[in-house]
């Protein structure tokens, strides 16, 4: 076993895991941060999608003890304390870009990420962005035009969270 | 009180959805984050073999290993019962016994050998390494051709054929058309007729919904009940599958469906794994949760498609069709899956299509091999059938040298010519095709990009430009139970609705669907302020708990709205009829001289009023009701369909061939659909876009791969393409609303049809692209080798295939 320390949404917590622990396992059964989902286990579809120090990760291609001593942002911290959603939150909203939801998580955490690196994508950018990360139900028009929302929104508001 | 301003109407309102709050913030309800005190995980040791006999299994070691509480194998399990197929298509289906975890044989890659139940799901993870399972091999089948005509080695010794059943439908024999045989055959001696013959392949695909299937059972549920949360999309067919198939009492099982992350129909199954978990919670009286990885939901999950079509139709040369003759093979896989033999047959009444076709004959064989069951997948059996005439209207276009269009145009039923009863049987309450194709080819820009694609093969463009139509239409609306009935289903086609009218004027409807993405509580939120004409946030819809509604028949086949919905709307009517009596009592007038709008009760021709809110209120409180008058509004109503509803559409695809790679690129894309009166335009646009995304993954990126010796070798999303946003277009999409007769609402449905129309759209462009080359045919899914390929070979023979329309480039 070895011992951890992870910010998770802002919270500070100290943990024994196996190893082997994959940094979505200790997020769903550690931290119970139950908003990140797995989709798959060849680190294809993204639905595990977090923010590792900023920068988006694939939950399950990280070990926990590679987390130790970062910085990690689920879906979950992703909106404002008073529960104001977050640009892209609220863009994946008003543009339907969301059905099932299960893809959503991930793919938001994409969306804030891709922003944060190009604020000001074209379709096609947003396309590549998104490339690593499924979406079974929409068929990616409206999530594109999310994204798109999204950055005009952070633009306005003067550059990304 | 005055009577008000009409609100606006909520019915075509692009309303956001009030599911996405918890969504969007990570509040899901997914089964697999539902977690127990005292829960035990499960990991499943899964047969490596594609058809064997188990000799042995020793779990010695891992009994034994850390955390784990249990191992299971079949015959551990003497409670188990064969898994149902609820429609057994003819009276002599064959059909082998389907055990949750098998004691003797494997029959297909996957199959449940034993259960292993731990502490934690990695300690259950490890001890499936630990069971040593030795096993006797077995010849194993995955030829289609070879399973049905008997020269392959018999799977299922008892049923001494691998024909699980043949099924026909012959418009001569059915007195709803001429003998299609007969028709074929003159028409091949007749000099004024062409018979255009064709093999297709539907492949194998996987529905690939993003949560892998999960279910967790608590045998100690309140009430005494054995409460199963699971990923499936029929949480009362499940129910009432497991008293009939495991014998436990239909009281005693409450099945929750929380939040449910897409299904496609891959979730309308009961499953082993559902069994197995409830099999090991009720034997260990502790809660049990079994969630699956993705490579298990490849492996072990039910498919979709696989068929061999083979497909004549006879035309005159001015491009009227005078024949239409379906043989099909149907890959079953190794059992019959609940509604599996089926799904085939549900395409046999849409070969037909829009068209009139005078003569027609439908045959379809299933057969058994040592594949993963095959099930429904969206749009199930009909987009196989659209794919079918689709595809040979281009190829008798091509034969004719006409316009693709063209020769549609001289087929379809004429706008004034509905309700038309078809050669197969079925009557089509309304339609306008002619409307949707004018919009689509406006959208599409269809004359210049013909001229752009004669251009590029005049000038032998590296980039050829093709051009492919899909004019659809889709039975939906699953189902009249008379028709279910002459088809021998297991079950009805109703839907069931009640409606709770609160003190507080929050309105509760309960329905009998089980949504996973649709945005049917929005969508049925609209319907209901609309009918009873209260604040659509006061609509609160409930769903997918067996003891909250606890009638239903669940979410499939384009069903919710066009049964689903029309039972809320019958529910209302109800609670409507029983508040004007309490309304006219209380404004003391004759309740023939009450009049209903916008959620208020007048007394016509003054201005005295009251709302219904009041009247829920009144009955809540019960202090002044007329004499004999119960005091409730609640109303329960169920709905069942007279007739399918039939949306249809054109859909227009320009694809770009790259000649030299073989990659397909999609120019364009166009969908003009037709669903009716459209509640919400923006879950419509949702479905269709799905919808596409789907058909398109079929036509060039998708199939599941059996090797011969039965391993599935697409089994991980590194192996089974499933499209990402950089791999699909921006769709072009437009209405015509032609409001199907059929239903109060004039809804049809729209969760199918971007997928039963869009397959052959793209691969009649990519055709279109390359039949200069001699390529009569590339095989789905189209993907740059098979075009790449296709190009080499028909330029090297070119001249010798008759389908091609001038020579090589």
């Amino acid at each position: 076993m070895a011992k951890i320390t992870v910010a998770v949404d802002g919270t500070t917590y100290q943990d024994e895991v196996e190893p082997r622990m994959l940094l979505v396992q200790y997020l769903r059964e550690k931290v119970g941060k139950t908003g990140t989902l797995i989709g798959c286990d060849t680190s294809n579809c993204g639905a595990c999608t977090v923010l590792l120090d900023g920068a988006s990760v694939k939950s399950c291609s990280v070990l926990a003890v590679q987390a130790d001593g970062h910085e990690v942002t689920t879906i979950e911290g992703l909106a404002g304390i008073n529960g104001e959603l977050h640009p892209v939150q609220q863009a994946f909203h008003d543009k339907h870009a969301l059905q099932c939801g299960y893809c959503t998580p991930g793919m938001i955490m994409r969306s804030v990420c891709l922003l944060n690196e190009n604020p000001h994508p074209t379709e096609a950018e947003i396309r590549e962005g998104l490339n690593g990360n499924l979406c079974r139900c929409t068929g990616y028009q409206n999530i594109v035009a999310a994204v798109q929302q999204a950055a005009d929104a952070l633009a306005t508001a003067g550059g990304a969270r | 009180m005055t009577t008000t301003e009409a609100p606006p109407a909520e019915i075509g309102r692009a309303r956001t959805r009030k599911e996405d709050q918890h969504l969007i913030t990570g509040h899901s309800t997914f089964t697999d984050s539902i977690v127990l005190p005292g829960m035990v995980h499960l990991a499943m040791v899964r047969s490596p073999l594609a058809h064997a006999t188990i000799t042995s299994i020793d779990t010695t070691a891992a009994r034994k290993a850390p955390g784990v509480v249990g191992v299971w194998t079949g015959r551990d399990f003497p409670e188990q019962g064969g898994l149902a197929c609820a429609w057994p298509i003819t009276p002599d289906m064959k059909s082998p016994v389907h055990l949750p975890v098998p004691t003797d044989t494997v029959n297909h890659v996957g199959e449940i050998v034993a259960v292993i139940a731990a502490r934690t799901k990695a300690e259950a993870v490890d001890a499936v390494e630990l069971v040593d399972v030795q096993y006797s091999e077995l010849p194993v089948v995955t030829d289609l051709a070879a399973a049905r005509d008997g020269s392959a080695p018999v799977i299922h010794g008892d049923l001494g054929t691998n024909v699980s059943a043949t099924w026909v439908f012959d418009s001569g024999e059915a007195g709803t058309g001429g003998n299609a045989s007969a028709a074929i055959e003159a028409a091949r001696s007749d000099p004024d007729q062409i018979v255009v013959e064709r093999t297709f392949r539907q492949q194998r695909l996987i529905p690939a919904y993003m949560e892998p299937r999960s279910t967790v059972c608590d045998p100690n549920g309140v009430g005494d009940q054995i409460t199963i949360w699971s990923a499936t999309q029929i949480p009362h067919i499940l129910r009432t599958m497991l008293t009939l198939s495991q014998g436990i009492p239909e009281g005693k099982l409450r099945i929750i469906a929380p939040d449910v992350g897409g299904g496609f129909g891959g979730k309308l199954e009961v499953t082993p794994e559902e069994v197995a978990t409830i099999m090991v919670a009720r034997q260990l009286g502790k809660p049990a949760k079994y969630t699956e990885t993705r490579s298990e939901t490849m492996m072990a999950a039910h498919h979709g498609r696989d068929q061999i079509q083979h497909l004549t139709l006879s035309a005159r040369k001015d491009g009227t069709i005078t024949g239409f003759d379906v043989d099909l093979t149907a890959n079953m896989g190794a059992y019959l899956a609940l509604v599996g033999p089926g799904v085939p047959i549900l395409g046999a009444f849409m070969y037909n299509a829009i068209y009139k076709i005078p003569a027609y004959r439908f045959s379809c064989t299933n057969v058994f091999t040592n594949e993963v069951m095959t099930d429904a997948y969206r749009g199930a059996g009909r987009p196989e059938a659209t794919f079918a005439i689709e595809r040979m209207m281009d190829e008798l276009a091509t034969e004719l040298g006409m316009d693709p269009i063209e020769v549609r145009r001289r087929n379809w039923i004429r706008h004034e010519e509905f309700p038309f009863t078809t050669v197969a049987g079925l009557t089509y309450d309304s339609g306008n095709y002619e409307e949707a194709t004018d919009k689509a080819l406006w959208h599409f820009g269809y004359d210049d990009l013909r001229a752009e694609q004669q251009r590029r093969r005049e000038s032998g463009d590296r980039i050829q430009l093709g051009i492919g139509t899909s004019t659809f239409t889709e039975m939906c609306g699953l189902a009249p139970s008379r028709v279910l009935g002459s088809l021998s289903y297991g079950a009805g086609g109703w839907e069931a609705a009640s409606i709770r009218m609160l003190p507080t004027g929050v309105v509760e409807v309960v329905t009998g669907i089980s949504p996973h993405g649709q945005g049917h509580v929005t969508g049925f939120s609209q319907i209901v302020a609309d009918r009873l004409g209260v604040p659509f946030e006061n609509v609160k819809i409930l769903h997918g708990d067996t003891n909250i509604s606890a009638k239903g028949l669940d979410t499939y086949g384009s069903r919710s709205l066009a049964v689903g919905g029309i039972a809320v709307v019958k529910a209302a009517d109800k609670v409507i009829a029983k508040a004007k009596t309490i309304a006219a009592h209380l404004l003391e007038a004759s309740e023939d001289d009450i009049d209903f709008a916008h959620g208020t009760f007048t007394v016509r021709g003054t201005e005295s009023s009251v709302t219904i809110g009041d009247i829920a209120l009144a009955t809540f409180t019960g202090h002044n009701l007329p004499d004999g008058v119960e005091s409730s509004l609640d109303s329960e109503a169920v709905f069942d369909p007279e007739n399918f509803s039939f949306p249809h559409g054109t859909h227009l695809c320009a694809a770009e061939v790259d000649t030299e790679t073989g990659k397909v690129t999609i120019r364009k894309y166009v969908a003009v659909d037709d669903v009716g009166v459209v509640i919400n335009p923006l879950l419509v646009d949702g479905q269709v876009h799905g919808g596409l995304a789907q058909g398109i993954a079929q036509a060039l990126y998708e199939e599941a791969q059996y090797s011969v010796d039965g391993q599935l070798t697409s089994g991980t999303f590194v192996d089974y393409l499933v499209p990402s946003a950089v791999d699909l277009p921006d769709y072009i999409t437009d209405k015509t609303i032609t409001p199907s007769t059929s239903n109060p609402l004039g809804v049809k449905g729209v969760g199918e049809a971007g997928t039963i129309a869009s397959t052959p759209a793209v691969v009649n462009a990519v055709l279109d692209a390359v039949r200069q080359f001699g390529v009569a045919d590339i095989p789905m899914p189209m993907t740059p080798a098979r075009v790449w390929q296709a190009i080499q070979d028909g330029s090297t023979t070119a001249g010798s295939n008759s389908s091609s329309m001038g020579g090589a480039a």
